[in-house]
């Protein structure tokens, strides 16, 4: 007798049953959908969330096929192309610029499926199309600026403590200040220092040197990047692309994926659009309401709306500061209360002082402005419109005199996170140039998609063959095995929410090539233990426990090479490398447990066996 | 079926002297070909553009090739690529003050004066600094790798295993390259994870042979070690030619039908099981073998308590 424990068969079993369910979200395919978000941020709610959009599109007689709420947005699924762009056509004309609109393939698996949580695997730009960009952030600009910045409020300081200078030169790393008369050396030092008491000063003679710390300039460098993530992670949120990412990638990179986008140059515009911010303060003589219902505001001020609630704000025309002169926001803690840390720079801080001193009690606002470019229908024509958006994103009120360090509270957690976000936005950007483009067409990405499939069945369909004629019965259990090997790793690249991209169809193909030599070592074997003179039943079991060894080995050095892989590949080499590795833990589990459950299962049970068909 | 029904008697180790001089003029011969028709190194490493564009009908490589010029690009390639309707076009990377979207622009205008129906199936614009990168990403990659897998193998076997393993291992990617060399065929990213692929292969090979040395050690106590390799050759040489056979099955399919994004890696996991078939036998087994490996160096590890995790 010869039978596997049975805990070790149910194991198996059991994995397997799990695969199938995590697998089989692939098997649907996906067709037309549109995908929708509010620009204003909110987020769409409960199974009523798409009920508008379908009372809209039922007047045309229109009916998708499915339609849910998920992350926030609606997804509305439909049958073919034309009734997508139909659909997404009505939508945009009945509230223009009030959503995102994304066209884009949602799974035609029942919601069930959906319900439960499992997802297919999704396709990477190169199958399904789509923008890929490389955004460098010029991180020394970013401590240029910083250090240009200095030398302007370095001047100031010293003409407003009337202490004459020869020269105040930014060099590498630092600036220099020189002055006139020895006597006032001190002065000035006292004066450099109040601009920012963390930069070093050193004096020597009539010179004083001012350099930043490494971890200032490192500071500088992080936020930098972090803003620019920031900055791009908003602007490709508005653009409503379903399965956007914007990651860092490396020191000072950051890689944007638009899947499906084909439009480069546009998406580049509206990507490369800077923000900007600006302090006001909240005009109370005024009466917003009236001046929203007459379009006219009172003299020496601005009528703005707030974001979240859309409730009209008058706001004083001048100025305080804007987002040049800030250098920091962070969503932080303010005695146990959520809140937002601003730094400014010395001029910001100036200017907000004066402000400050005057206005205690006051409310003051906060603008952010930003301009996007929209598709307006003009004369049956679309054209394109540069549309400038200012909106108050926050309303507090001064609690006493501060300058280039305040906190402004009285928000939720959520809500601080998201103004100093937008904050950070908002402020002056640091510099950005693309280093990599690519844009694959959708046709492309289809033709890829086909021939990686075909490439996939023709080659295993081949391998089948061979592997029935030459081990008959047996090389039937390995093909089996291979097939749960592959849904194995079809629902662990699922699980993972990995992108399939065709170097990723490519390490399918390998682990399929390399996994039957797990069972051909076994095979082998066991051949060699029946040639050796032994029963059917010592030599399956010596043929799985000697080529164990061997098997190990081999796929942990394989291993190894996909973890390097990983380590050191960047985009399709990262998912070559995700395949090759998840599919060496698979073809370990397949190929031992597996194989050995179906031959115990089949030859086991049986006493004597005379031949065996391997 | 069966292809050896009994174990053959090869006496693979006499000929491993001439191998190694085999090898070392496939390493030089892979070298000169480098140096003489250089790598046809894909954008992904020298940066630049490339543009892929389908005709509606046969696309007249002369006149796109005129029209780009007459655009301002003077150092253009223009080649078929698949079809004699699809194109691609290869610039150098961009100059300074050029940006990759009036680039972009710039080529589909001038492809579309040729044929108005022209589509753009793929641009892909990478910066010059960032190819460099990945260079030395790869060249580093390699040597990890190949330091890693010393290790292992030094700790499963010993340390004169783990040096053939890795001298065998070093060999085949020079093998691939050389090919790639001589052919003139693009080696692109994915070309370059076919070879990072190929070291792992060329390691799983070694190792299943150095696995059957090891098994047989004790058993062959009064033979020489030399033909105790042998012996483990010829024992493993069904299951070596068996699983290269199903492996090349599941390849060539990848480098005839996975379409032109494909076929390097195809082509470059071909030449490179092939590869490993040879240097797993001759030169990893001949290395260790010339480096004094004996019964001592394996016995002791045999003696270690039975691996309890088996299936």
């Amino acid at each position: 007798m010869n039978r596997y424990p049975l805990w070790k068969s149910l194991l198996f079993a059991g994995v397997m049953v799990l695969a199938l369910l995590l697998a089989l979200p692939n098997v649907f395919g996906e067709a037309p959908a549109l995908q929708l978000s509010r620009k204003d941020g909110e987020l769409f709610k409960g199974a009523d969330g798409a009920q508008s959009f379908l009372d809209l599109l039922a007047k045309e007689h229109i009916v998708p096929d499915t339609s849910y709420v998920q992350d926030g947005r609606v997804v509305l699924r439909f049958t073919d192309v034309p009734t997508q762009l139909k659909a997404r056509d009505l939508i945009e004309a009945s509230q223009p610029g009030a959503y995102a609109i994304a066209t884009t393939f949602a799974s035609r698996a029942p919601a069930w499926v959906r319900a439960v949580g499992l997802k297919p695997m999704s396709l990477g730009l190169d199958l399904r199309g789509g923008i890929y960009l490389v955004y460098q952030v010029d991180v020394d600009g970013a401590v240029k600026q910083t250090l240009q910045r200095l030398e302007r409020d370095y001047r100031l300081a010293l003409r407003e403590k009337r202490i004459q200078y020869e020269s105040v030169e930014g060099g590498p790393g630092g600036v220099v200040v020189t002055l006139k008369e020895a006597a006032r050396v001190e002065d000035a030092r006292a004066a450099l220092a109040a601009v920012d008491p963390n930069v070093t000063l050193a004096v020597s003679d009539l010179t004083i040197r001012a350099t930043l710390s490494e971890q200032q300039v490192r500071q500088r460098q992080d936020f930098a990047i972090q803003q620019n993530i920031t900055a791009l992670g908003n602007r490709v949120n508005a653009l409503g692309v379903s399965e956007a990412s914007v990651q860092r990638q490396g020191a000072n990179r950051i890689a944007v994926q638009l899947p499906g986008v084909q439009d480069a140059s546009e998406v580049i515009r509206l990507l490369g659009k800077t923000a900007t911010l600006e302090f006001r303060l909240v005009d109370q003589t005024g009466n917003p309401v009236e001046a929203q219902q007459t379009g006219h505001a009172p003299l020496g001020t601005k009528l703005y709306k707030e974001r979240r609630t859309g409730r009209p704000v008058l706001l004083k025309r001048e100025v305080i500061v804007s987002g040049e002169q800030l250098t920091d926001a962070t969503s932080t803690f303010q005695q146990g209360e959520p809140a937002v840390s601003i730094r400014l720079d010395a001029r910001g801080g100036d200017e907000m002082l004066r402000t400050t001193r005057e206005n205690v009690g006051k409310p003051m606002a906060v603008v952010f402005i930003e301009r996007e470019r929209q598709l307006r229908e003009q004369n049956g024509e679309k054209v394109a419109v540069d549309v400038t958006r200012e909106e108050v994103i926050n309303v507090a009120t001064i609690r006493g005199v501060f300058s280039n360090q305040f906190q402004i509270t009285g928000l939720t957690s959520r809500e601080g996170q998201e103004l100093a976000k937008l904050l950070r936005a908002g402020a002056l950007a640091a510099p950005v140039f693309i280093v990599e483009q690519r844009l694959i067409g959708p046709g492309l990405g289809q033709d890829n998609i086909d021939k990686g499939v075909r490439a996939l069945v023709i080659g295993s369909v081949l391998l089948f063959v061979f592997m029935a004629v030459y081990y008959s019965a047996f090389g039937l259990v390995a093909n089996f095995v291979l097939i749960c090997n592959v849904v194995l790793l079809t629902a662990c690249l699922s699980l993972f929410g990995a992108a399939l991209t065709l170097p990723g169809i490519a390490g399918i193909m390998l682990t399929v090539g390399m996994a039957v030599d797990a069972n051909i070592l076994i095979y082998e074997r066991i051949r060699e233990e029946l040639r050796n003179k032994s029963t059917p039943h010592a030599a399956i079991k010596a043929g799985f426990e000697k080529a164990f060894s061997a098997i190990l080995d081999a796929n942990v050095t394989t291993f190894i090479a996909g973890v390097v892989l990983f380590l050191f590949g960047t985009g399709p080499i990262k998912g070559f490398a995700v395949v090759l590795s998840l599919g060496i833990g698979t073809t370990l589990f397949t190929a031992l447990m597996g194989s050995r459950t179906v031959i115990g299962l089949v030859w086991g049970r049986r006493a004597a066996i005379q031949r065996l068909p391997v | 079926m069966e292809i050896l029904h009994k174990v053959p008697r090869i006496r693979f180790m006499a000929q491993r002297k001439i191998c190694y001089v085999i090898s070392a003029l496939i390493v030089v011969g892979s070298l000169a070909a480098e140096a003489v028709n250089g790598l046809n190194l894909a954008v992904d490493f020298t940066g630049g553009v490339v543009v892929e564009a389908s005709f509606s009908g046969t696309a007249d490589l002369d006149r796109t090739r005129a029209a780009l010029h007459s655009a301002g690009y003077s150092e253009v390639q223009v080649q078929n690529f698949g079809s004699s309707r699809d194109v691609l076009v290869r610039l150098p990377p961009l100059g300074a003050n050029e940006s990759a979207n009036t680039l972009t622009q710039k080529i589909s205008a001038a492809l579309g004066s040729v044929d108005s129906s022209v589509q753009l199936r793929r641009t892909e614009v990478v910066g010059p600094q960032v190819g460099k990168e990945l260079m030395v990403k790869g060249a580093t990659a390699l040597g990890i790798t190949a330091l890693l897998i010393l290790l292992y193998i030094a700790v499963r076997f010993r340390w004169k295993f783990g040096i053939g393993a890795v001298l065998a291992t070093l060999h085949d990617p020079f093998v691939v390259v050389g090919v790639f060399a001589i052919t003139g065929m693009t080696f692109d990213l994915t070309v370059l994870a076919a070879v990072l692929a190929v070291i792992g292969y060329s390691i799983n090979e070694t190792v299943v042979v150095f696995d059957r040395v090891r098994e047989l050690f004790p058993q062959m106590r009064k033979s020489e070690p030399l033909e105790v390799f042998d012996r483990a050759i010829n024992e493993t040489l069904s299951r070596t030619l068996i699983t290269k056979f199903a492996t090349l099955i599941v390849v060539v399919a990848l480098y005839a039908f996975g379409g032109e994004a494909l076929r390097g890696f195809g082509l470059a996991l071909i030449v490179g099981i092939l590869a490993v078939t040879y240097s797993s036998i001759w030169i990893a087994s001949g290395v260790a073998l010339d480096l004094g490996s004996s019964h001592r160096d394996l016995m002791p590890s045999e003696r270690r308590a039975p691996v309890d995790d088996l299936p």
